[in-house]
């Protein structure tokens, strides 16, 4: 049987690797029914709310021919408190091939993948990663950009609770891009460069995206802020993405937000919906770049 | 497992007793459950029961281990008094102080006197350490004389640290009239709400939210600050950053009554450790804990002074958990994990071998100085007239630690499948062997 994977992160992928996912991902996007899972069972086990992820993960699952079965905490054994490793040990034994996973606890499918014998997808952990978005963030830049080397790329807003920033910046990194993390010192602090090589923090958006080939928009999340003191004017007024500012990036830089989107907080409607802003696309990529992640996990790429 | 015998003779081991200054060839013969003569290789005039060659092993006071959970009352599913001090024996330790976040916590001298009822099974010595406020909530102060009537031998809320000022003064005044340690878990929780591991890169990376080492410095320089004021003797626990450490250094300058005991792990672990090298390795409860497996050069710190004698003691902080309790998302596991076990395989490996700390000073921080510390009378030395406490080990002996082995109920130690060097042989309590190798 062809080999089984996790996907669990993205920090310690390979480039050969990657770049085989988002080859992948590019056959995947004929359109062309793929029936390459039939008679697999994939569980989309969410712990916490998803709009985009989880119809791009189900949409993808059965594009490729997949049976599939959404758990979430509120209508499932979870809420009866269940354990992680139990929930896990019983979506196995009804027959599941992979579980796709979406938790609020960082690590949380690592600690799955290590006690179970089936392919783990990190769907989103906590504040740790996002792999499958900062695939999709990379194929998408791909549709735009001959390669990622040398590509200067400004990621702004909520560093510290994002995990698709955490993500990104393993990719971009890996690949050769330059990555400045922009946002006051709360949401974006100074040991943010540690997270890889070639990153830079900048506290200032303008000096931030001059010049970018990219500037990715980060959502300010609500949900997680707690205990921080966030002075939402002075956000907006410092690091809100407005057209004027925009015109600082290369003339052909491109905007993404991996979504959901506050409009009039972290970005503009204008620039949003604006000619260089590929937020849709990102969406629309997810299908194709997700359908490669689960056959890639189950050994059914061809 | 327990043999009992009146008298007997270890001989050709080679004795290490820092308490007498003795680091030498000697035989010792134990009777009556004290030491009752040393002397040189063969020169020993009483006759024994029984004799136990420790031909190139050392000889040394039996490990007293200051700082362990043994869960009963209320957890035993997670350990029993027996089964813990089973995991003691095995480990060297023929003493072990227990920590009172029982349940229910231990602030009376009924539940004191209940650790050491002879039904619990124990196979090395329990000291109780009391709570030193009632359910170790921080409000009325425990009744530390009858505390002390009942056995306890010092006073905590561990893992419940005491943050308010006048209640802390108040602890450590009504603890020095009556010649009792207290001893503090250091942590402003009021930094740490919510934080998992350590602040620093590898926590900012794997989206764990951060304890700051200056949560430990700031409550170590208080309790200084207020140890000074009422002249009583403050102990810090599992002492784990560069900054507590500085804080204590200053004070032992200004010969003040403040001593810090050490982890095992804490000396041989660091917070990136926890990030691991491949995904799945990676979130591993076995090594999360409070204190917080720190940096790289809060480590080096704590190796310097464990040569330098700025750390007094190490104690392991043995903090059993059942299985399912640990195997979870990291941020809702359990802090803690076993130790009793591995301290001196640890010890010899990381502190001996690769930082040249001679012997003599890790049976010192094993032995001799928890007993000076917790004023344990005639323990921690192998002077003539001292409790037969002995732990016998090989320093050279490579072995691997198997957890799922071990004697603990709980498994949840980092340390399985460790390589390490050193290993206890045969531990005595009272005269009698409590385990052998």
């Amino acid at each position: 049987m062809a080999k089984r994977r996790n996907l669990l992160d993205l920090e310690h992928l390979s480039t050969d690797e990657i770049t085989g996912l988002l080859r992948l991902a590019r056959r995947m996007q004929s359109g062309r029914p793929r029936p390459l899972l039939r008679n697999q069972r994939i569980a989309l086990l969410f712990y916490e709310s998803s709009t985009r992820t989880r119809v791009s993960f189900e949409f993808a699952a059965k594009a490729l021919g997949a049976t599939t079965s959404i758990i979430t905490t509120a209508a499932s054994s979870i809420e009866k408190g269940e354990s992680l490793l139990d929930t896990g040990y019983t979506l196995r034994a009804l027959g599941a091939d992979l579980i796709v996973m979406r938790h609020p606890s960082s690590g949380a499918p690592h600690v799955l993948a290590r006690h179970l014998d089936i392919p783990v997808v990190n769907a989103g952990d906590g504040l740790h990663e996002h792999p499958s978005q900062g695939l999709l963030d990379a194929f998408t830049i791909l549709r735009h950009r001959k390669t990622l080397k040398g590509l200067r790329v400004a990621i702004v807003g909520d560093i510290f609770h994002s995990r698709v920033a955490r993500s990104a910046v393993q990719v971009f990194s890996k690949f050769g891009a330059q990555v400045t993390l922009c946002g006051p010192p709360e949401l974006c602090p100074e040991m943010a460069n540690t997270l890889a090589k070639g990153v830079t923090v900048s506290r200032h958006l303008e000096p931030a995206i001059r010049g970018v080939d990219v500037v990715m928009m980060l959502r300010i999340q609500k949900e997680r802020l707690a205990g921080l003191n966030l002075d939402l004017p002075a956000y907006v007024a410092n690091y809100q993405l407005t057209a004027e500012r925009l015109r600082l990036a290369k003339r052909d830089a491109i905007v993404m937000h991996p979504g959901p989107i506050v409009r009039g907080l972290e970005i503009t409607g204008d620039v949003a919906d604006g000619q260089q802003s590929v937020i849709t696309e990102q969406v629309h990529n997810g299908v194709a770049m997700r359908m490669a992640i689960l056959s890639w996990c189950l050994g059914a790429a061809k | 497992m327990t043999q009992r015998s009146k008298s007997l003779l270890i001989r050709n081991g080679h004795l290490i007793d820092p308490a007498s200054k003795v680091d030498a060839e000697m035989d010792i013969l134990l009777r009556d459950g004290k030491v009752s003569e040393v002397a040189q290789k063969g020169k020993i005039r009483g006759t024994a029961d029984e004799k136990f060659d420790a031909r190139g092993l050392v000889v040394a006071p039996g490990f007293i281990d200051m700082h362990v959970h043994l869960r009963e009352p209320g957890q035993s599913h997670k350990e029993t008094i027996a089964t813990g001090t089973q995991a003691a024996a095995a480990g060297g330790f023929t003493s072990v102080c227990a920590m009172p976040n029982t349940s229910p916590v231990n602030d009376s001298a009924e539940i004191s006197a209940w650790m050491r009822a002879p039904e619990r099974g124990a196979v090395v010595n329990v000291f109780p350490i009391a709570a030193a406020t009632i359910g170790s909530l921080g409000e009325k102060l425990t009744d530390f004389r009858a505390l002390q009537r009942a056995g306890a031998i010092a006073l905590t809320d561990d893992g419940k640290p005491i943050l308010d000022d006048a209640i802390m003064r108040e602890v450590l005044r009504q603890a020095s009239q009556l010649g009792m340690p207290v001893i503090q878990h250091a942590e402003d929780t009021r930094l740490t709400s919510g934080a998992t591991m350590n602040a620093g890169p590898t926590a900012f990376r794997l989206g764990l939210r951060g304890m700051p080492e200056e949560a430990e410095a700031l409550i170590v320089e208080r309790d200084i600050k207020l140890a000074a004021q009422t002249k009583a003797h403050l102990h810090v626990a599992h002492i784990s950053t560069a900054g507590a450490l500085k804080a204590v250094r200053k004070a032992k300058r200004e010969h003040l009554r403040v001593s810090c005991e050490i982890t095992p792990h804490h000396f041989t672990l660091i917070d990136e450790d926890v990030a691991a090298d491949t995904s799945l390795a990676m979130y591993d409860s076995r090594f999360k804990m409070n204190p917080p497996l720190r940096s790289a050069a809060d480590r080096e710190a704590m190796l310097a002074a464990l040569s330098d004698g700025a750390i007094d003691a190490i104690a392991t902080d043995h903090a059993p958990h059942a299985a399912e309790e640990k195997n979870a998302e990291f941020d809702r596991a359990p802090f803690g994990i076993t130790g009793l076990e591995t301290a001196l395989g640890l010890a010899i490996s990381r502190l001996h071998r690769d930082k040249r700390v001679p012997l003599t000073r890790i049976v010192e921080l094993l032995s001799a100085n928890p007993a000076r510390l917790l004023n344990l009378r005639g323990r921690g030395s192998l002077a003539v007239g001292s409790h037969a406490d002995v732990t016998i080990f090989d320093p050279g002996k490579r072995w691997t630690y198997d957890a799922d082995l071990s004697l603990s109920k709980s498994k949840n130690s980092p340390f399985g499948g460790w390589t390490l060097h050193g290993r206890v042989m045969a531990t005595i309590v009272g005269g009698n062997v409590v385990h052998r190798l």
